[in-house]
């Protein structure tokens, strides 16, 4: 009888031992808790999607910077991706502890307005670098970037949808009900082709060879092999360059123009921290926050820092038209796109 | 009826708390998400039409899984070899895998440019097409064959030898035993392992999506992410919980009706010697099949392996921390599942009404939406403290539910024939309460008791640590890690979180597994 689970077990079951695990949690969560409590300083809470504030993200570079100018405690709160983000203030509604709401897009500021959670931005906002005219009074773009198909550079892309759909090139998209890109993408199509959609979506649907539900999934499965090109951002080139001295990827130009995803960031009206929280917005589009963006999140800044772009976005490809759909034309053609999507890829 | 003095009547009054509790994370939460609709939910055509793709997916991949599971086991149970213990723990690898590493395991084997691809390629044969129905099917039979054989491993081995030296004496050939011994343990032993495996399979959204090739494989998990995210429609999303609930729960009642317990019969424990099926053929046929079997299995965990050394230098150190905290998550939630499965085993062990439904009411954990377990949870907690805060015990808590039918399912064919055997001998003792517990139960449970927790923790350890609403990225646990690391295209280092993630969660599992091993000769 080597080993026996029967004293372990029961010891789980019956002695203070089996408290042990639950001790250890206890301290593990009390310990942020007691952490905050202890500091008096005011506390500007921010909401965002989650790889905003992983350690490869740009959080921990733009938190020390903005705690140093407000004298304040900056906190992130992570929520999934922006629909989440969204879905979470809704579940919360007016006694949300959210101060500002950031990663918020342009096919979701519609149903984010009419929720009448947020606050006209009251700053003064400086030339935005963005391909498209901005007027907003309350969300304030921080970044942005264009989708576009993402392939290895010895690998002949297509010129456009008509083109792919014609071709035999292989693609892996992400699900639109579950994915940002992925809605960016009816988007995209719709804004380009319009009514056209259902008949572009058909002659792609032997293009893709499977929808994924994030991101992650998607890329992952390109870097595998499993597919010529890849739904994602002209700007994801840039990292395998940055960070692998990889310049074997490239991005597709579409002679359609390509879809802009503009990311933005709003204050919340029921904010016990209004100042500081204007504040916030403020800084969001200064040097230090901005040039954290290009190799933190991947994404153009909205407000092109003095020193310029990083190296690595030198050789990235310069979409010659941006499209980009009002948020209430988004949100108005958004349940007609999904329909034709599902109905042209579900055959 | 737990106010009857009886025995173990307090374990039965535990029995129906720990089913209350189960009832109140899938039926409570779901009730509780639906309170906050605005407006009449309905479900349109689509709806129905992805509730009549997640039944019929899982049911094929349930039944698929059984069968295969069957002859896979059956040709464990009766041979030894070399390395046959590393490879029953391995069984366990596949389903405690996090959903992404899984299907990046299994496409660099299957996809279009995987092995198999490439190997058919030398042959002149073109690649293949994983992508549709019958890529959801592989998939999940991957991630669930060796589960469904792990437990009815586990009845044949609860075989007492007894009876197969019985049947030696017989002269019983493999014909016989199949009929005496074999089919009647199936019986008992195979429809909760099927309703398990089907309930598991329902609740498959990611998996379902990226092998099923697009939106014709749209799930119920995946509509109510749908109805959640893209249209903030929390009637809609708790309605179709309820309604996957309600189908659920009709398909498990039906499949325990099914459940034949067979007729209990002591032993006493020896190590189980087959002295049938010795033949060239049924050894040969047995090799094959476990071989088989093994590289189905063992091919994407190699793959995973590989793909992760590399990996391993490139990561950052804070993965040792998400670790750490992973496994304060998977020990927790380990106990947990235990004090949660033990007292409703033992209830839903006892012949009387309602020990069914308490069987039931422990299946439901997996059949219920994680998305609305998340949002019902986050209701219920938000108004008396931070979620975020909190994020780590509700993980373990959800976890420990979600690992509660596979628990179950070890625990109570083991519970039964123990109350059938000694229950009679115990209560002329009277060996009642803490006594029984201690001297009698907890010894004869010690190997599923072993299992289950060691599939918990496991579990905890794995896929199920993300839940919605409740992240806290500063402060995540490892499979939150590695989707991060994916998310900021670290995927090399992704990959090692990957293999750091399957090595802990099967360290984990055959530490817990061992006292119970399979093999152990008491």
């Amino acid at each position: 009888m080597p080993f026996c689970a029967c004293p372990l077990l029961s010891d789980l079951w019956e002695s203070p031992m089996r408290r042990t695990p639950l001790a250890i949690f206890a301290a593990l969560t009390a310990l942020p808790a007691l952490h905050a409590a202890a500091q008096e300083t005011p506390v500007l809470t921010v909401y965002t999607y989650d790889s905003f504030d992983t350690e490869w993200g740009p959080g921990p570079r733009i938190e020390p910077a903005f705690e140093e100018r407000c004298g304040c405690d900056l906190q992130f709160v992570g929520a999934g991706d922006g629909a989440a983000l969204l879905a979470r203030l809704r579940l919360e509604g007016g006694n949300t502890d959210a101060d500002v709401v950031l990663g918020l897009d342009t096919a979701l500021t519609a149903a984010a307005r009419d929720t009448g959670l947020f606050a006209p931005h009251g700053i003064e906002v400086p030339p935005l670098d963005l391909p498209v005219d901005w007027q907003d009074d309350t969300f304030v773009p921080f970044d942005w970037g264009y989708f576009a198909f993402v392939h290895a550079r010895d690998f002949d892309p297509p010129a456009n949808f008509r083109d792919l759909a014609d071709s035999e090139a292989q693609v892996v998209i992400q699900d639109p009900r579950s994915s940002t890109p992925g809605l960016g993408l009816l988007m995209w199509v719709k804004a380009a082709y319009g009514d056209a959609a259902p008949e572009i979506w058909e002659g792609l649907a032997d293009n893709i060879v499977t929808v994924t539900k994030g991101w992650s999934e998607a890329y992952g499965l390109f870097l595998d092999g499993e597919a010529d090109m890849v739904l994602s951002y002209t700007t994801s080139p840039a990292y395998h360059v940055a960070a692998e001295a990889d310049d074997t990827k490239t991005a597709a130009p579409f002679d359609e123009g390509h879809y802009l995803q503009v990311e933005v960031a709003a204050r919340l009206a029921g904010s016990d921290q209004p100042e500081l929280a204007r504040d916030f917005l403020d800084f969001m589009l200064t040097a230090p926050f901005q040039t954290a963006i290009p190799e933190t999140n991947w994404m153009y800044p909205a407000v092109t820092p003095e020193a310029g772009l990083p190296a690595a976005y030198d050789g990235l490809i310069r979409p010659g038209t941006a499209l980009l759909l009002s948020p209430d034309e988004a949100r108005a053609i958004r349940d007609t796109a999904l329909d034709e999507w599902l109905t042209a890829l579900s055959r | 009826m737990a106010d009857r003095p009886q025995p173990l009547g307090a374990a039965g009054a535990a029995g129906l708390i720990a089913a209350a509790v189960v009832l109140a994370l899938t039926l409570g939460t779901a009730l509780l998400t639906l309170s906050r609709a605005q407006g009449v939910a309905r479900l349109g055509a689509a709806d129905w039409a992805a509730i009549r793709f997640t039944l019929g997916q899982a049911a094929i991949s349930a039944g698929l899984s059984v069968a295969l599971a069957i002859p896979v086991a059956r040709a464990l149970a009766r041979r030894r070899f070399a390395g046959r213990a590393a490879l029953v723990t391995l069984l366990g690898a596949p389903f405690i895998l996090p959903v992404i590493v899984a299907v990046l395991g299994l496409l660099t084997v299957f996809g279009r440019n995987g092995w198999a691809s490439a190997a058919l390629d030398l042959a002149g044969l073109p690649p293949l097409d994983i992508y549709g129905g019958h890529g959801v099917i592989l998939a999940h039979v991957f991630l669930n064959l060796p589960l469904a054989t792990r437990l009815i491993l586990q009845g044949w081995l609860a075989v007492p030898s007894e009876r197969f030296r019985l049947a030696a004496d017989l002269g019983f050939g493999p014909p016989q035993i199949r009929r005496h011994i074999e089919w009647p343990m199936l019986r008992e032993v195979c429809p909760g392992t099927l309703i398990v495996i089907f309930l598991v399979c329902t609740t498959s959204f990611a998996v379902a999506l990226t092998l099923g090739g697009g939106p014709r494989a749209t799930t119920v998990e995946l509509a109510i992410y749908q109805a959640f995210r893209f249209e903030f429609d929390l009637g809609k999303a708790a309605l179709l919980a309820l309604v996957q609930l309600a189908l659920s729960g009709v398909a498990a009642l039906l499949a325990l009706g099914l459940a034949v317990p067979q007729a209990a019969a002591g032993g006493l424990d020896r190590a189980v010697e087959r002295w049938d099926a010795q033949g060239p053929w049924h050894r040969g046929g047995d090799a094959a099949l476990i071989a088989l079997a093994a590289a189905f299995l063992v091919l994407p965990l190699l793959a995973i392996f590989l793909d992760g050394v590399p990996g391993l230098a490139r990561m950052p150190a804070s993965i040792w921390g998400a670790a750490l905290r992973s496994l304060a998550v998977a020990l927790a939630s380990g106990a947990l599942t235990l004090a949660l499965a033990l007292p409703m085993a033992l209830a839903a062990a006892r012949p009387r009404p309602g020990a069914r439904m308490v069987e039931a009411a422990g299946y439901l954990s997996v059949a219920v939406s994680p998305l609305v377990i998340g949002v019902g949870l986050f209701l219920l907690v938000r108004p008396i403290a931070n979620p975020t805060a909190l994020a780590l015990p509700v993980t373990a808590l959800v976890n420990a539910a979600m690992s509660l039918p596979f628990a179950l399912r070890a625990l109570i064919p083991a519970a039964r024939a123990t109350e059938a055997i000694y229950g009679p001998l115990a209560d002329q003792l009277g060996l009642q309460g803490r006594a029984r517990l201690r001297r009698l139960i907890l010894p004869r449970l010690r190997r599923p008791m072993g299992f289950a927790m060691a599939l918990a923790a496991a579990l905890s350890m794995g896929d199920l640590g993300v839940i919605a609403l409740f992240t806290d990225p500063s402060a995540g646990t490892l499979p939150f890690a590695l989707y991060g690391l994916m998310g900021a295209y670290r995927m090399d280092a992704a990959a090692g979180a990957a293999l750091i993630l399957l090595a802990s969660s099967l360290a984990l599992f055959w530490l817990f597994d061992r006292g119970g091993r399979l093999d152990a000769d008491t």
